[in-house]
């Protein structure tokens, strides 16, 4: 039997490298892709460059130069305290570029942990799974969040747990849904021939193959997470002052809205376009995983 | 005086815009179709003849172009059409009938509703003179009943009468020509012959010009007149289809048939021949004739340009640099039917590796009613497998043949584990399995009795490599030492013909036939000592399947492995079964050596099946036995004889009664039927050949 011969060899780290070249390709192919991606690298470049962009801290006051508009000293001008507000949005950027993921990657692993025994086994464990998911998701996100945090006081770690119970359900239940479909697959099938046991199979067989819709959707909750951890600070129930954070400067700062807006607008227009960057990214590797279907 | 053919298409080439660049799906057709004609269009998948279809009626979809070409019907040419008009002429003027029955029904219509639209939409018609037609054309195709089918929802249909439905629906408008895109591929093979009669009788009544397309060798010689074949993307050979099936002039076509396995030829007489290679994707078409990499007459010209299509014989067309030699000196003779008493030597002395006592096999059906929730309705069940006993015998093949719904596939997976019967009791290297899911069997009896699975894309995981999935069998059941597992791994590889590139290849870089080489590999890496294939080669293309069916055969000869294929397809269960059990609604209704069952006596079932097949040789005689019907729901099997619902032999009330009792016809050849041993010895042979 022929076979195709004219395949040269290459080594499989080589195969891995070039594998890995297309999936990032993907991202270039779309231009909403690159769009979203380079305004949330702008933001990744700001928080981590933070204390050489700005000569002054996030916590310094100045009781000389309160509220006052953008000067030569204050790029964006001074807060209530007379803190500077670049160095406010600089240095709040690491707060939310950090809580965001963590706390969508801890709603990652609590979704995994229910979403696949549910799929994978069905029966009592998926209603039992189920009915959890629907009691969290009865709550209207903010609420939750709310109780959450009142319940257990606002620290970065709670705001994580509370962000990451709110998006558990959603997380599950897509797993779940990929787990009824991957698991009527003769892979599947093969890998139970095998003997391997289930908690195998889901992690081995079943979870990697569910990576193209998870990973978008799960770019698409970081977005939404940076949005909630903004909402929460201007509730006043995010982190606690002084830790900078754009929503709390939003909640601070409404109140001189009048005199100085600068404040409020900065935070503003930050969380805004953090927020449109990731979901440009991620839509824009949606529809280039869609596009050719 | 010379008559206009009525669809006329000339060197029509499509692309497609992919994210790559554009592909050339299509690189050169030319036919003509004349009034009343049918041309059948064959081709494996991926040739381009669906494209070709589509492309007739303007369907190419936002990112399918026409290239070139031209396309002419009735004297117009379509490019040159607006959307208007070619509204008007599909449904009146051009009709199709698609491949699956069930997507191309609107399933929240009822089917009066959608019929009234087709007539609606063209015609000016008072309502009750739509209906009245509505019901004509449900008559026209043998529908029962047709006042109640109009009130029906197409789900409440089964599949040859939904696709009966579209065909209807079809010719509602008389149209000129119909096109018709493997209407029975996904139908029953005793569905599929009587639908092929209807489309025969309903082209002789209405005269209507017909462009038929199938992968099936067999089928397009019931159907045709002329016969194309193509392959990817050109077409290869246009000529009648006597001219075809008896002097073909393109290497391709010879091919294909040689690599069928013939459902009259007894076993061992026939040797397959697959066709070496793989069809080219469209990006790597080679420069001169696109066939020469894999063609056995290929000399060196052959490479160096493309032919173009020429008539080499009155009416007979080829695309191939030798074929005036084929003129002289003929690719290929149909061989006479040899004859063979191919016996199987049972051994005596040893017992079967697996045994398996009257299995039943139930799935609950799920309630849908409010009465359940109070718990007052009974609980129904599928009776998918009910009741099959069988052995096997150490490096021997029983084929289990049926059509949809007979329950092989449940018994395949309750053998190996994947189910668990309701009743029964299975034996396997003298080990009880019966109530063993395969989580709980050990795992020396898990590694000897391993599957081969039908969907070759769904049988690889699609994020590991082709050699990490066969090391982890190898692995998993410590056939050998953690340093010897890259070497055993290559060695499978090229057991399955693939060579030790193809370790570090993702699923996605393989052709169907290779996944499924993989499959076997994977399947035989623990060395089993039994192997059940459930229709490994039905998801393949015809020049595939006879490439893994003679490596199923090589590995049964090499490994001595035990084996149960499953398929609905009798030439390919014939080429390669020592025994066979014909199982219907979840029973056995026969079972013997391969040749005691292929030839009288029969089960009437039998017979109806090997009747239906559609064999390649337009000169053939067959024998039509139709059953009337379709196939009883499992959940309801009929009392008695589960086939009497449509049998054509039917004794009376002892079949609706009583269970049929077993008729030893010889040592080996059990039927169960009521009829009398001596009127199944005279059921007739279905094929008379001539000479």
């Amino acid at each position: 039997m022929a076979v195709d011969s004219t395949m040269i060899r290459i080594t499989p780290a080589q195969l891995r490298w070039r594998r890995f070249k297309e999936s990032v390709g993907l991202i270039f192919a779309s231009p909403t892709a690159v769009l979203g991606l380079v305004i949330v690298l702008i933001w990744v470049f700001i928080a981590a460059f933070a204390p050489y962009l700005t000569h002054y801290t996030p916590y310094e006051q100045d009781y000389k130069n309160i509220n006052k508009g953008p000067s030569a000293q204050h790029i964006l001008g001074t807060d209530h305290l007379g803190r500077d507000v670049w160095a406010r949005v600089a240095f709040g950027a690491r707060t939310i570029l950090l809580l965001a993921p963590i706390s969508v990657g801890v709603a990652f692993l609590l979704g995994m942990v229910l979403g696949l025994p549910a799929g994978y086994f069905g029966g009592w464990v998926d209603e039992l799974v189920m009915r959890i998911l629907d009691s969290i998701m009865a709550f209207p996100t903010i609420l939750l969040y709310m109780i959450i945090i009142s319940a257990v006081g606002a620290s970065p770690v709670n705001v994580v747990i509370a962000i990451a119970i709110g998006g558990a359900p959603g997380i599950a239940r897509l797993i779940r849904a990929l787990t009824l479909d991957i698991r009527t697959r003769e892979y599947v099938a093969a890998a139970r021939l095998r003997g391997d046991r289930p908690v195998q199979i889901m992690f081995r067989e079943i979870l990697p193959n569910c990576r193209g819709p998870l990973i978008v959707d799960l770019l698409l909750r970081i977005g939404y997470a940076a949005f909630y951890i903004g909402t929460l600070g201007f509730l006043g129930l995010g982190l606690p002052p002084p830790t900078p954070d754009w929503g709390g400067m939003v909640q601070e700062g409404h109140k001189f809205m009048t005199t100085n807006v600068w404040p409020v607008l900065s935070a503003t227009v930050a969380i805004v376009t953090l927020v449109v960057g990731l979901n440009l990214f991620a839509d824009g590797l949606r529809e280039e995983t869609m596009r050719y279907q | 005086m010379k008559e206009d053919p009525i669809l006329s298409v000339q060197n029509l080439a499509i692309a497609y815009k992919t994210r790559k660049g554009y592909i050339q799906a299509v690189r050169d057709v030319s036919f003509e179709i004349m009034p009343g004609e049918n041309l059948g269009l064959v081709g494996e998948s991926g040739c381009g003849k669906s494209t070709v279809a589509y492309s007739l009626v303007g369907f190419l979809g936002r990112n399918g172009r026409i290239t070139n070409g031209r396309i002419i019907f009735k004297g117009q040419d379509m490019q040159s059409l607006d959307e208007k008009t070619l509204r008007k002429l599909r449904g009146a003027h051009i009709a199709m009938v698609y491949q699956e029955p069930m997507s191309s029904l609107n399933p929240t219509m009822r089917i009066g509703r959608q019929l009234a639209e087709a007539l609606a939409a063209h015609t000016d018609l008072p309502a009750e003179e739509i209906r009245q037609r509505c019901i004509k054309a449900l008559q026209d195709v043998y529908m029962p009943e047709p006042e109640s089918i109009l009130a029906r929802y197409p789900h409440q249909l089964s599949g040859g009468q939904q696709q009966r439905v579209c065909i209807a629906m079809a010719m509602l408008n008389q149209p000129e020509l119909l096109i018709m895109d493997e209407p029975t591929t996904a139908l029953d093979v005793t569905v599929e012959a009587a639908v092929l009669d209807l489309v025969a009788e309903l082209q002789e009544k209405f005269r209507t010009a017909t462009l038929y397309i199938s992968h099936n060798l067999g089928v397009i010689a019931r159907v045709a007149d002329k016969v194309g074949v193509m392959y990817a993307g050109e077409l290869v050979e246009l000529a009648s289809t006597e001219q075809i099936y008896t002097h073909p002039l393109h290497p391709y076509t010879v091919g294909l048939m040689r690599c069928l396995p013939d459902v009259d030829a007894p076993r061992g007489t026939r040797e397959l021949h697959p066709i070496p290679g793989r069809v080219p994707s469209p990006a790597e078409v080679p420069a001169g004739c696109i066939f020469a990499p894999r063609c056995e007459y290929a000399v060196p010209e052959c490479s160096a340009g493309r032919p173009s299509f020429q008539e080499i014989a009155p009416g007979h067309f080829a695309r191939c640099w030798r074929a005036r030699e084929w003129l002289e000196n003929p690719l290929w003779t149909k061989k006479p039917a040899k004859s063979s008493t191919y016996v199987c030597a049972k051994p005596e002395s040893e017992e079967p590796i697996l045994k398996v006592e009257d299995v039943r096999t139930y799935y609950p059906v799920p309630f849908t009613t409010v009465r359940s929730l109070i718990g007052l309705e009974k609980r129904r069940y599928v009776h998918a497998v009910d009741g099959v006993s069988l052995s096997v015998d150490c490096g021997y093949t029983l084929g289990i043949v049926g059509e949809s719904g007979c329950g092989k596939s449940s018994l395949a997976r309750t053998i190996v584990g994947l189910e668990t019967p309701t009743g029964g009791k299975m034996e396997f290297l003298g080990i009880d399995i019966s109530d063993e899911p395969v989580e709980r069997r050990r795992r020396e009896v898990i590694r000897h009795l391993q599957m081969v699975f039908q969907n070759p894309d769904g049988t690889l995981n699609p994020s590991y490599t082709v050699g990490d999935q066969i090391a982890m069998s190898l692995k998993r059941f410590r056939v050998v030492p953690a340093n010897e597992v890259y070497g055993r791994v290559v060695q499978l590889l090229e057991a399955v013909k693939l060579n030790e590139t193809y370790y570090h290849r993702l699923p996605r870089q393989l052709s169907g036939g290779e996944k499924q080489r993989v499959g076997i590999a994977r399947a035989i890496a623990s060395n089993p000592k039994m192997v059940i294939c459930d229709e490994p080669v039905s998801a393949l293309d015809v020049s595939v399947q006879a490439a893994v069916l003679m490596l199923l055969q090589e590995i049964q000869q090499q490994f001595q492995t035990a084996m149960i294929l499953i398929s609905h397809d009798l030439s390919s269960v014939r080429f390669f079964s020592d025994y066979v059990a014909v199982m219907y609604l979840g029973k056995i209704v026969e079972y013997g050596q391969v040749e005691e069952i292929f030839s009288p006596p029969s089960h009437p079932y039998t017979a109806a099946l090997l009747a239906a097949v559609p064999r390649p040789d337009p000169t053939l005689k067959q024998e039509f036995v139709r059953l009337s019907g379709e196939i009883p729901s499992p959940v309801n099997p009929p009392a008695g004889c589960r086939f009497h619902t449509r049998c054509p032999y039917k004794l009376g009330e002892i079949c609706e009664r009583e269970e049929p009792p077993a008729r030893r016809m010889s040592m080996d050849h059990v039927i169960y039927c009521h009829l009398p041993a001596d009127t199944l010895q005279a059921i007739h042979p279905v094929i008379r050949r001539s000479a």
